[in-house]
């Protein structure tokens, strides 16, 4: 392979990890991310007259930290009170095997998440450190002005430099807090993927896709039940992408999307993956959520969903999470497996929430119950009250069809 | 790193202690204090009196201006700060969680600036 393409493709399959590992030598984002580029504006350079080197990941990373203190020393004499405390001895050579070198990206991403961090943030700096997104990239993908993104991530270098968030993965009880906070993150960038597919035909770039990656590097590194969980959640969802949705962007609810469309392969990584979390300690949230999207994925059609093993994963769920929207989930299901009054005795238990009654998909829910229980006037009050609350088009349209479908 | 942790908490909370109540968390107070001091951690710290002791002062123009009563108005209010030596945040995050009011209201964590040295 010549040098230029084989660079280019160093850069996008391991740029990642070089960075996270610069981070950790020269202890400054900014440095790190500059001496990167340097290392592989080098490597285009010298590979064609020396030779590709034997290991050009440990070669990428040692060039960096060599840029990274020449930049440090120009800066000190520049300036004298620039005080950094960068060891100049040569680096052992286990700073470049792969286990210290993944174990700097779940540094990486442990900093990206800290909880110190807003959320937004968070979201930004992962996808933006981690996933190598540009800062377009990221604000068309989380809807946000690039100028918006670019501040945030400025800011938040600022903080991590200044407030001295450790560049580490917590240990003992921290760790499994933390790790919650993380699983967060990527569940929200996969969300953000889910719900926003027209910015992907411009960007080029896909949130899911990013998660499940994401997804992909913690299970290998931190192989925790959650971990899976949230991994086997992702891929099971995301198996059906291509039946969700017409053409012409209008939803598709589980019970009409064409099964032939599901994608097989990640159906079976995604069992595969619940099947890891659940022999793990402690599955929870996301494990059993995942096994709730397993029971849609093994059923051969609508009519075949076993929603009694559904209703029994959301009691488990509801036991971990006393939540009204799972607390409407269960009631939908209990509704699919007893039938329609028996869900809307339960819904009628949960109107009392504030959260669900500003809620569309709970009076969505109520509905769809109604007009499978033949009340076509509450049906059509409850789809009215649905779409008023409704801030996404595809959905909005998604429920005038059923409402314009209601007998008069 | 010096971290000032600053304690926030509503005063209508205290005013509305018992005696006993009162004099066990100040105690518990105590005892943060002397654990932050074994553990070397504990640079200096205050508690403060209410705000309606606070008196604020602004110089605009050559001119100061003096108030009664904090800066600003708010929620809750300044009850006391901790000056801590920690490694990184989360260290100094780990030591801020056991600082009795923490329970009550909150502690607001910010690393302390260095000032540049004095020009020659």
């Amino acid at each position: 392979m010549p040098v230029p393409a084989l660079v280019d493709r160093l850069y996008r399959t391991h740029s990642r990890r070089v960075l996270a590992t610069l981070i950790r030598l020269l202890g400054d984002f900014e440095l790190a991310e500059e001496s990167m580029h340097d290392a592989f504006a080098a490597a285009l350079q010298q590979w064609p007259v020396q030779g590709i080197p034997v290991n050009p990941t440990a070669w990428l990373i040692g060039t960096g930290r060599h840029k990274g203190i020449d930049q440090i020393r120009r800066r000190q004499t520049a300036s004298h009170h620039i005080q950094q405390q960068i060891e100049l001895a040569e680096i052992p050579a286990h700073a470049f095997d792969d286990r210290s070198v993944d174990d700097d990206r779940l540094r990486l991403i442990f900093t990206c998440c800290h909880p110190s961090l807003a959320m937004e943030t968070r979201l930004a700096l992962t996808l933006r450190e981690m996933c190598g997104l540009t800062t377009e990239q990221v604000a068309r993908g989380l809807l946000q002005q690039p100028a918006t993104v670019a501040q945030r991530i400025v800011r938040a270098k600022r903080k991590i430099r200044d407030a001295a968030i450790p560049y580490e993965v917590p240990e003992g009880k921290a760790l499994a807090e933390r790790l919650h906070s993380v699983l967060r993150v990527v569940y929200l960038v996969f969300n953000e993927g889910y719900s926003s597919s027209e910015g992907e035909t411009v960007t080029k770039v896909s949130l899911t896709d990013e998660a499940i990656r994401l997804g992909q590097l913690l299970s290998s590194v931190l192989p925790q039940a959650e971990v899976y969980g949230l991994l086997a959640l992702m891929l099971l969802q995301d198996s059906r992408r291509a039946a969700r949705q017409c053409p012409d962007g209008d939803l598709i609810t589980l019970e009409q999307q064409d099964r032939s469309l599901w994608d097989n392969r990640k159906i079976q990584e995604g069992l595969q993956c619940l099947d890891a979390a659940m022999q793990l300690p402690q599955p929870r949230l996301y494990s059993v959520q995942a096994a709730i999207a397993a029971e849609h994925a093994r059923a051969a059609s609508a009519a075949e969903t076993d929603w009694h093993e559904i209703v029994e994963l959301y009691d488990v769920l509801i036991r971990l999470d006393p939540s009204p929207v799972i607390a409407l989930n269960r009631a939908v299901a209990m509704a699919m497996r007893d039938g329609p009054e028996v869900g809307l005795t339960q819904l009628a238990q949960l109107a009392g929430s504030l959260e669900l009654r500003h809620y569309y998909l709970f009076h969505a829910a109520r509905a769809d119950l109604f007009r499978r229980a033949g009340q076509t006037a509450a049906a059509r009050e409850a789809y009215q009250q649905a779409i008023a609350l409704t801030r996404q088009d595809p959905e909005r349209r998604l429920l005038q069809r059923r409402l314009s479908g209601l007998r008069e | 790193m010096k971290y000032v942790a600053l304690v926030y908490l509503q005063e209508s909370l205290i005013n509305a202690m018992t005696e006993k109540e009162w004099h066990d968390l100040n105690q518990e107070c105590v005892g943060c204090v002397e654990k932050l001091t074994n553990q070397g951690k504990y640079q200096a710290g205050e508690a403060l009196q209410p705000t309606t002791d606070a008196t604020t002062i602004r110089v605009r123009d050559g001119e100061t201006v003096i108030s009664d009563g904090p800066f600003a108005e708010t929620k809750e209010q300044l009850a006391g700060f901790y000056l801590l030596d920690a490694r990184d945040l989360n260290e100094a995050l780990q030591l801020a969680s056991h600082i009795p009011p923490a329970r009550l209201g909150s502690v607001e964590v910010r690393p302390v600036r260095e000032l540049p040295p004095k020009d020659p």
